[in-house]
């Protein structure tokens, strides 16, 4: 077992570099537009991942490099995509905020809030009927627990008893907004999940082990047929919601508090407690390291988007043609 | 001649078709199971295929219309309805932000081969709300295809095509056509998107249609017929793809254009055929292009009201006969 802790704490390693990568070409003025970190909420995406079958369905938000990471994309092609670069992901056409790696089961990163739950239902419902025992996860923040296609799609998925997983990284607060002030439980997914006769977890975020133990458990029931689980992960985002976003909107204290639960720490402390050897650890931050930065001198060497793709992939012929 | 059908069977008839020929269709909408629809355009459905494929779903246009694109991006062919095309708007996010933007913005990663049905259009009285003609709305949309079939026949051929697609389509049933009869489709009809059919040939002018006023057009070019004008009349069938040639063409010969829709003038796709000419024939023309189209407001309840606003067989003639005097 310690091993796979290992694994899983080196996976969040890469990430929080990546994470750290993009902030710092984004200061340098080589990311354009916006980005959305998830720098803290690793534990969820590699928790979850490590629970998920290879052919399993995900979908993420616009804060979703995590969730592309985990499932295997690379950090050159991701940091390539937010760069303009013709190797990214989408080969510049989505950006930092449509991070897709749909080979691996990655289905996309969507920027309008709640969009994709109804979709993890679609895919579920695919997946059900095609009898191929998958499950498709929709990842999620607390705010889109406000959003109509939320309910909708908890409540579809419950009454046709589908393999999907609701999982809501609750970070707390929306844009600048602490979702305690706009919504009237104080577990927003948890405790609207009976509403729809689901059960839920309501767990933390922040602990790896902890994640894909509450995502292994929901997957085997939806794979068993026992239908949708709603997992709350209680989180906590390390930089504001976005790249202007100082995030002062934040008490001192409660982000202290938060600082001090990084999911990296908490790794860092269960494999001190399991007796593997500091050494190895710092020799996973250090793999970490020298690939992100390999990644980044990679993107950087890329060409950037070609011109001609600004015209293809509206339809399946590869082409943008409307009209004779 | 082969027993007439009506437009409403034909839509059940279409769908069948491809659900006997792929396992991988399957519907899904509000009361299309037992119930066969709120039009009757899915009776049969339910018992030939039973609950797996046709399935009643709540009243939730975000979650059918989601559902069904992520059933399509992993491998099923889904053919969602949405009762009234107003409807659309409940879940127009799926329609503008998701459907058509998912290959592009994944760079080709993503495909969504589904159909989403809906009953549009006017002139049945159900008032502002149930019976606006949007086919305008899906046709600004890059990345989707819009169907809109105005004969039974049509609608069959047109569904094996939309149903076949690998690219995401609005399929646009005209409440005011369920009832028409028409030859029944042969065996194995697969029309072609993009391709409209010449339904009238004529030399003097030429009238480009869909769906609905497609009838209102024929009728109008028998009237203009007997004043000696000789009406062409062009059935678009879809939208995107358009068939801009086969306008281009048309006009080419005739030298006039009336365009007939029934969605508002404000924003109307015939503002895009419009332009289309001008810019590509606008030597052929001899006159202004003329569109006759939906007043803009909403769509009042009582006949006498709804009768000012949608366009009708004596609005064209009108049109003609001016243009016919430029
Ligand atoms: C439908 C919609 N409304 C508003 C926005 C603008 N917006 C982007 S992110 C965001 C906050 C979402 O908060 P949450 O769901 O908690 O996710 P987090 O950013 O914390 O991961 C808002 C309001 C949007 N993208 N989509
Ligand atoms: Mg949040």
């Amino acid at each position: 077992m310690t091993h796979q802790l290992l694994d899983r704490y080196e996976q969040m390693a890469v990430i929080r570099r990546t994470e750290k990568a993009a902030h710092d070409l984004f200061l340098a003025g080589k990311v354009k537009g916006t980005t959305h970190l998830a720098s803290g909420q690793e534990a969820v995406a590699v928790g979850a991942s490590a629970a998920l079958r290879a052919d399993d369905y995900v979908f993420a938000t616009y804060r979703g490099h995590h969730h592309a990471l985990a499932r295997g994309a690379s950090p050159a092609a991701c940091l390539a995509e937010l760069m303009s670069r013709s190797t990214g992901l989408c080969r510049g056409k989505g950006g930092s905020m449509h991070l897709t790696k749909a080979d691996a089961g990655m289905l996309g990163s969507y920027a309008i809030v709640g969009s994709h739950l109804p979709m993890a239902v679609g895919a579920a419902w695919s997946a059900a009927y095609r009898g191929t025992g998958q499950v498709a996860v929709a990842f999620f923040g607390d705010g889109a627990t406000n959003i109509g296609a939320f309910h909708e799609a908890l409540n579809l998925a419950a009454v046709w008893r589908l393999p999907v997983l609701f999982v809501c990284e609750n970070n707390l607060y929306m844009e600048y907004t602490p979702i305690g002030s706009v919504t009237p439980v104080p577990n927003p997914a948890a405790d609207r999940a009976g509403s729809y006769a689901l059960p839920s977890e309501l767990i933390d975020g922040n602990d790896v082990e902890v994640v894909e133990d509450a995502v292994r458990t929901a997957a085997d029931r939806a794979r068993a047929g026992e239908g949708p689980t709603v997992i709350e992960a209680r989180t906590y985002r390390h930089h504001g919601h976005s790249r202007t976003d100082p995030a002062t909107y934040r008490p001192a204290d409660e982000v202290e508090e938060w600082l001090a639960r990084d999911p990296l720490l908490l790794a860092r402390a269960r494999l001190a407690e399991l007796g593997v050897p500091e050494g190895k650890v710092d020799a996973a931050d250090e793999r970490a390291e020298r690939l992100v930065k390999e990644a980044v001198a990679e993107a950087e060497a890329a060409p950037g988007a070609d011109p001609a793709d600004a015209l293809t992939d509206v339809w399946a012929d590869g082409g943008a043609t409307w009209r004779s | 001649m082969a027993e007439l059908v009506t437009y409403r069977e034909s839509v059940a008839e279409g769908i069948a078709r491809e659900m006997r020929r792929d396992r991988d269709v399957v519907c899904l909408g509000e009361d299309i199971g037992a119930a066969g629809g709120v039009f009757k355009t899915a009776v049969g459905l339910f018992d030939e295929f039973g609950p797996e494929r046709v399935r009643d779903t709540p009243i939730s246009e975000q979650a059918i219309v989601g559902a069904a694109m992520g059933a399509a991006m992993t491998g099923l062919r889904p053919v969602a309805e949405i009762m009234f095309s107003d409807f659309l708007a409940c879940c127009w996010d799926y329609l503008a932000n998701e459907i058509p933007k998912v290959r592009y913005m994944t760079g080709g990663q993503l495909g969504v081969p589904l159909v989403v049905r809906t009953a549009n259009g006017g002139g049945l009285g159900f008032g502002a709300q149930h019976s606006q003609a949007v086919e305008n709305w899906a046709f600004t949309v890059p990345g989707l295809k819009v169907v809109a079939p105005s004969t039974p026949s049509d609608v069959v051929g047109l569904m094996a095509a939309a149903i076949r697609s690998d690219d995401p389509v609005v399929f646009f049933e005209h409440k005011g056509l369920f009832a028409a009869k028409g030859e029944p489709a042969p065996p194995d009809h697969v029309l072609e998107l993009g391709r409209a059919a010449t339904v009238r040939r004529g030399d003097d002018v030429t009238l480009v249609a869909l769906a609905w006023t497609v009838p209102m057009a024929m009728a109008a070019a028998e009237e203009l017929a007997r004043e000696g004008i000789s009406a062409e009349v062009i059935d678009l069938r879809s939208l995107v793809p358009l068939d801009a040639a086969a306008v281009l063409e048309s006009v080419g010969r005739t030298s006039r254009l009336v365009i007939v829709e029934e969605n508002p003038y404000q924003g109307g796709w015939g503002a895009t055929v419009a332009s289309i000419v001008a810019d590509e024939g606008f030597e052929s023309l001899d006159a202004p292009v003329r569109r006759v189209a939906a007043e803009c407001v909403p769509l009042p309840f009582a006949d006498a009201l709804e009768d000012v606003v949608l366009p009708s067989v004596d609005k064209v003639t009108a049109a003609v006969q001016a243009l016919a005097a430029y």
